[in-house]
Formats: C-alpha cells, structure tokens, sequence
C-alpha cells in the first residue's frame, strides 16, 4: 500500500464560516433547487438576504444540510420526514448533553 | 476471505419474502444509519446491512448466493467456486458502492476486485467523468487539544481506480491541523482530500470531532465545568484556592458561608472564542465539601467544640424533622 505525507489545514465549518447558496451546493453536491427546498421546508436557516443569491449559510447549515441529504438518500425519506429526523435528531442531542451535564453533577455522590 | 450470512446479517430466514428482506432492511438500515446510531460500529454495521439487502433483494444475486449452499457459517474462511463472478458484466457499480462492499461481495458479484461492468461503461461513453465521493470520518481529540489547538494524524483508507479501471483500497497518512476552540461535534472540511474522481474532480474529506472524556473536566460548548472539592473550614470561613483550568491553575475566592454543589463562575476561562469576536466560554467550578478521612484528637475536640456552638443550627429544617 502506497503512503502520501501530507500537512494540511481545512476549514473550520462552526458559526464563524459563512458560505453562499451556490458553495453550498457545490459542498453538498446538488442543484439549487434542492436547497431552495429546504429552505422552504425549514430544515435550512440561511442567515440573512432577501434573494437567495444573497444568502449565507454557516458552517453548522452546512453539516446540517450534508446530513439532510444522507438520510433522504439512504433511507429513502421524504423532505418533511427528514425535516422531522433531523430536529428530533437534535433533540436527543441536547438531552444527551443535559443527561451528560446532570451525571457531572452528581459525580460525588458516585466516587 | 470470510463467508458472510446476509440471512443472519437482516435477520430473516433463508425462505424469506421480498417483503420480509425489504422489512427488516428498513429497520436495520433507520437502526444502523450514522447520522441516527450514537453504536460505535454503526458505520460498519449500516454497510453490512447494505451490503446483505444489495444481494437479498435481487433475485438473481440471491439466487447465486443461495447457490453457494447452505453449509456455510459466518465467518468461516471462503473460497469463491469456480464460475463465481460470472454475471460480473451484468452488474455495474460506482467506486464508492464497490468500495463499500466486502472481499466476500466482490469475489462472487464482482465490483472491488474485477469491475468489468465499469470499465465497459466507461468504454461506451469516453466523456464520462465523475467527482470523487465525499468522505466522513471522525477524530477524537483531547480537550486540551481543543484548548491550544494540535496538529494530528490520520490513516484513512482510500478507495482508488487504478489503471484498468479497478477499485484500490489505499492507506494514507494525512497531518491534519486542528484549530484551537474547536468544540464537539464541529466539523473540520478538507477540500479535496474525499475520494478520488475519475476524471473528475476529487470529493472532500470531512472529519468531525469527538472530544475524550476527561478525569477532570466536562465540556458544554465552550463551558467547562470542574468540580472543586473544599474543606468545611474553607466553605465557612471563605479562602482563597488554586483551581485547575485548561490555560492553567487559577486562584479563586470562595466566599464565607459557601455551600456544596453552589456553582461560581470564572469568565471567559472555557475553550477560546474565534471568529470576529472572539467570546470565550467560561469556566464553572461546583463545590464540594470534603471531610477529612481522619481526624486525630485536637480536630475533634475542635469539632466537639463546633458542634456546642453550632448547637441552633439544624441542616435538616426543611425537611420538618
């Protein structure tokens, strides 16, 4: 097996990372329409701009996006359904977390 | 190579129906999908699952694995019979679904080791060209990693057409900078660096970070929080104690009277910010009375002491009793 040596620095797809609506379907490998899509359904947030052309979109759309169209892919859901997947998705998430936070509490009372 | 039980991987039995495979298909495949399971082999387990329905539910596939015969077991070491692989031509699969199946898919299917069906469409259309997949993976880091920011390395395997048009799994070694105030669940995109294109562009490379539990710390975001054992005398009296942070011990002012589990906050001490404004989280140190385990004779007669002066006090009023 061959071995390439590399150093690279990617970008960072938090918050602070703003990309346009056609970066972003370049990123997700789709067509505009299927953002505009998802705009329309809810399951993207651009930040600001009255035209699409003018939207931005974080790095946290990004991913969310990316994670839209694998489950629409892989599982064969419709949009309305993925839009339902993901906030439940991000749901549990944030229960894991406070779930995470309430057991660091009680640490003590474990050791 | 090991034989693979595409019954047992769905769950069905050999006589099961379209319905039953398509059935137990769905399930595993909403049960396994990475973006759902939180299971650690999730990915592997959602191919498996993939790869078992990509065979049960095609008849003649199905019917060629039924040939191979009912003696085997999973995991015991296959050998493809001869004439295994003839419908090769039949079946064409992308790089990436080929690369997602097993040795043992591609010995009797075709795909990863011979892609006869791919190279004859890419014969038939010279134009052809197609963008390298996209690639997730993710990495674990320490918080103190995401503190000052590390660099880091990773072995990926890479699926590649070589010459003739066959797909290669490839090791590769990438150094991946990891900017500091990264927190969880963030994701890093590596343009380019996913799977190769075939006369195409190649895919990016996405790594999502994890961070490592950690025996002091537990992150929230850019919070950290930090439980902070104190004496009772330190808790009554109010003192000034060293406390651990991720830039370094801190001295932190408890106040008289301090309580366990009050919570007091040291701003701007959690992971750092980025962007524009830069806002770091901040740092939440808990309370925590600690006894000491022993007590040798002058403590306890000072805590006699304490407890005829304190005689008012009860710690249990709320309680009613």
């Amino acid at each position: 097996m061959a071995q390439r040596q590399t150093g690279i620095e990617g970008v960072l797809l938090d918050e602070h990372t703003v990309v346009s609506i056609t970066e972003l379907t370049q990123v997700c490998g789709v067509d505009v329409d299927q953002i505009l899509l998802m705009v329309s359904e809810g399951v993207l947030q651009p930040t600001d701009g009255a035209q699409p052309e003018q939207w931005h979109f974080t790095g946290i759309e990004v991913r969310r996006a990316r994670r839209a169209l694998r489950l629409q892919r892989d599982l064969e859901l419709n949009l309305s359904g993925t839009a339902l997947a993901l906030d439940l998705l991000d749901e549990i998430e944030q229960l894991r977390r406070r779930v995470r936070a309430l057991e660091h509490h009680l640490g003590s009372m474990r050791d | 190579m090991e034989y693979k039980d595409y019954y047992k991987i769905l769950g069905v039995a050999r006589d099961a129906s379209k319905d039953d495979i398509k059935r137990a298909y769905r399930k595993l495949a909403r049960k396994y999908h990475p973006d759902v399971s939180k299971e650690t082999d999730a990915e592997a387990r959602f191919k498996e699952v993939n790869e078992a329905n990509e065979v049960l539910k095609d008849p003649a596939k199905r019917a060629e694995y039924d040939a191979l015969g009912t003696g085997w077991h999973a995991g015991d070491e296959f050998r493809p019979p001869p004439g295994a692989g003839a419908h090769r031509r039949e079946h064409e699969f992308s790089a990436e679904e080929a690369a997602h199946f097993s040795d043992f898919f591609s010995s009797i299917f075709g795909g990863g080791g011979g892609m006869g069906g791919f190279g004859g469409a890419r014969g038939a259309r010279d134009d052809f060209r197609r963008r390298g997949t996209d690639q997730t993976a993710r990495i674990r880091i320490s918080l103190e990693d995401a503190y000052h920011g590390a660099s880091r390395q990773l072995r990926l395997d890479v699926p590649e057409f070589d010459n003739s048009g066959q797909v290669q799994t490839r090791g590769r070694t990438l150094n991946v900078r990891i900017p500091a105030g990264i927190t969880e669940g963030q994701q890093i995109r590596l343009a380019g660096q996913g799977g190769p294109g075939l006369g195409g562009e190649p895919g990016d490379l996405f790594l999502e970070v994890e961070f490592e539990p950690h025996p002091v710390y537990r992150c929230e975001g850019r919070d950290i929080d930090v439980r902070l054992p104190i004496s009772p005398w330190e808790a009554a009296l109010g003192a000034t104690v060293p406390v651990p942070t991720l830039g370094g011990t801190v001295s932190l002012k408890i106040p008289a009277g301090s309580q366990s589990n009050q919570r007091l906050r040291l701003k701007g001490r959690g992971l750092p910010g980025r962007g524009s404004t830069k806002t770091a989280g901040d740092a939440f140190v808990q309370l925590e009375i600690v006894n000491p385990p022993t007590l040798d004779d002058g403590a306890r007669t000072a805590y006699q002491d304490l407890s005829k002066r304190c005689g008012a006090f009860n710690p249990r009023a709320k309680l009613g009793v």
